[in-house]
């Protein structure tokens, strides 16, 4: 074992802005190699989408007694799947503070945004492959665009964002509950009736009262309404809803996406800055 | 020139059984070069120390310095020029070892290039080509405290943090990992460690601070904190358990203050100021009092009989107060 070399200091270079974008990217990059080599991540991200655009369409569809359940329910699937994989920047914070790394990262002189930076578009990445996977599915087992391209990125586009923005929402919550486990648990806890009382299978109007009411102003029921409108899959066969929200996906959904914006990303680079691992 | 300056450090945590103060008003100096060991039990307060100095927590009250850098109010210019590594190896499982170790190197803004050469020369110098080009996941515990070393030393950072290098490492990696701090600040870094093993401060260190409830409670070279309990001190094993009685009261009579007897009752020991002549007295009665031994003699006091003088318990405890705590619920 060699003596270091004589004290070379080794000085930061760059500037601040380059900076920022050099921790974003290598924080990113360090959650990509993760997908890559951890087979549990790939097997959600790829198969879980299948499974439920199968099972959704081929098991509850003829039941529907509705002309083409598969254009309805595509969007809802989507919204579903993207949104369960925001729980990843959720349980992987947690995981990174009980292993000690968190620690590591902030006694370096990294942007403290960074690591959440990297944590959340590694959510993205996850919930890209799994869209494409479920349009490729989707579209085997009938799902058709009838808007145009625009409508189908602009659909597309919007899924991804409000995942995007609920990664960070996740996010807060890892580092706040510290485990894992209890993250993974209770984002089903909280998830299924968040997906589920909403549009995103069933049309609101056949809900009881109280039901309807929240499904109504669940957030989930603006993307699920906006993503229909733009891939021209909304129902002739249901009711228009009478709700505003819902009358005004656009502008719920965007304002719901600004919020968790607004709110949880300084929220989320406090509380980075504060945590550590025992 | 000090290098690492703290002054009257708190910490003060809320619990449901009132506040508890892991840190208590602590001052702390280091003098660039050298090596300062924290010594101290488990929850005396010394992964707190180097966490307020690392930046990772705000104490309640006091100050920090390092290389006049204000730790509490400018934090990011601290971590420009400090290198730490936890009680965890702080490594990413799904990387290689030479990914890791880039990553550190980038987060530090060397540029890609340095870093790649960085991670390089520290793979040689550590001796972890095998973990290099592998995921970290599935390498032992030793392998992944080197990295997690290593990590901290890519920028050959002015002032070294090292929070229980050695805990859970076998005897042999141990022993590796000393060589390498030993070669580290040759070099001239300054490090600050903490550790529960007096062997470990009585090692590495030019300088010990012995810690409890969150406090300085002694300072010195460890032959200076050997000589404030001055002389020798006799011990005697036992061939019979049941004289341990008889041993400690004879002990006492020739020795300062009480005789000490070991957990399984076999031995006896006691502080004494004339050695060789307590030895006799001893030996005399114990004769006489017909008490077998297997063994007896003198010995030099280490640290922890320093530690176990100046705090009233001994400094490796976790263990004995795990077992006593479960003998008390039965």
């Amino acid at each position: 074992m060699s003596v270091l070399t004589k004290q070379t200091t080794y000085e930061s270079v760059g500037t601040p802005a380059g900076q920022l974008l050099s921790d974003g990217w290598i924080a990113t990059r360090r959650n990509l190699i993760k997908i890559k080599r951890v087979p549990e991540i790939l097997v959600f991200t790829i198969l879980q989408p299948i499974m439920f655009v199968l099972l959704f369409s081929q098991v509850y569809g003829g039941a529907m007694n509705v002309s083409d359940y598969t254009n309805f329910l595509m969007a809802g699937i989507f919204a579903q799947t993207v949104i369960f994989g925001s729980t990843f920047s959720g349980a992987a914070m947690a995981q990174d503070l009980k292993d000690g790394i968190i620690d590591r990262f902030r006694t370096l002189p990294m942007n403290p945004a960074a690591v959440l930076i990297g944590r959340t578009n590694g959510d993205l990445v996850i919930n890209s492959i799994s869209m494409l996977i479920m349009m490729g599915t989707g579209w085997i087992v009938g799902w058709r665009v009838t808007t145009s391209v625009w409508g189908f990125l602009g659909g597309v586009a919007i899924l991804l964002l409000f995942s995007y923005s609920f990664s960070w929402v996740m996010a807060l919550l890892g580092m706040s509950v510290r485990s894992p486990e209890v993250i993974n648990n209770a984002s089903f806890m909280i998830l299924f009736p968040l997906t589920f009382i909403s549009n995103a299978f069933v049309p609101i109007h056949t809900m009881p009262e109280v039901l309807k009411n929240i499904a109504e102003w669940n957030p989930v029921s603006a993307l699920v309404e906006s993503a229909r409108q733009l891939f021209g899959n909304t129902n002739p066969d249901f009711p228009e809803p009478t709700a505003w929200t819902l009358q005004n996906p656009f502008i719920t959904i965007f304002v719901g996406i600004a919020l968790m914006l607004l709110i949880f990303v300084p929220l989320c680079i406090r509380k980075f800055e504060s945590i550590s691992s025992r | 020139m000090t290098i690492i300056e703290a002054r009257g450090l708190k910490k003060t945590y809320k619990s449901k059984s009132g506040p508890v103060h892991a840190l208590d008003g602590l001052d702390l100096l280091v003098p660039q070069g050298t090596v300062k060991a924290l010594l101290g039990p488990n929850g005396a307060g010394k992964t707190t120390v180097v966490k307020v100095l690392t930046t990772l927590i705000q104490p309640t009250e006091g100050t920090a310095f390092v290389d006049g850098i204000d730790v509490l109010s400018n934090p990011r210019a601290a971590r420009r020029i400090i290198g730490a590594s936890g009680q965890y190896a702080a490594v990413d499982e799904n990387l290689t070892g030479f990914e890791n170790l880039e990553m550190v190197g980038r987060l530090y803004h060397l540029g890609a290039k340095t870093a790649r050469r960085r991670a390089q020369e520290l793979i040689d110098q550590f001796e972890l080509t095998e973990a290099g080009n592998r995921p970290v996941k599935g390498f032992s515990g030793g392998m992944r405290r080197r990295i997690d070393l290593a990590g901290a030393l890519v920028i050959n950072p002015k002032i070294l943090f090292l929070d229980e290098p050695t805990t859970g490492l076998d005897p042999r990696s141990r022993l590796a990992l000393w060589q390498i701090i030993k070669n580290l600040v040759h070099d001239g870094t300054t490090l600050l460690l903490t550790t529960q093993y007096l062997e470990e401060a009585d090692h590495l260190a030019d300088d010990i601070a012995v810690i409890d409830g969150g406090k300085v409670i002694a300072e010195g070279t460890s032959d200076q904190l050997k000589a404030r309990i001055g002389g020798h001190r006799v011990v005697v094993a036992l061939v019979d358990e049941s004289d341990a009685g008889a041993a400690s009261e004879i002990l006492a009579r020739h020795g300062e203050g009480e005789a000490r007897v070991s957990s399984d009752r076999r031995s006896v020991e006691v502080a004494v100021t004339e050695g060789p002549r307590a030895l006799q007295y001893i030996l005399a009665d114990l004769g006489q009092a017909n008490v077998g031994l297997h063994d007896a003699g003198m010995r030099r006091p280490t640290l922890d009989d320093v530690f176990l003088k100046l705090t009233g318990h001994t400094a490796e405890n976790e263990q004995d107060t795990e077992k006593s705590e479960m003998e008390q619920a039965k």
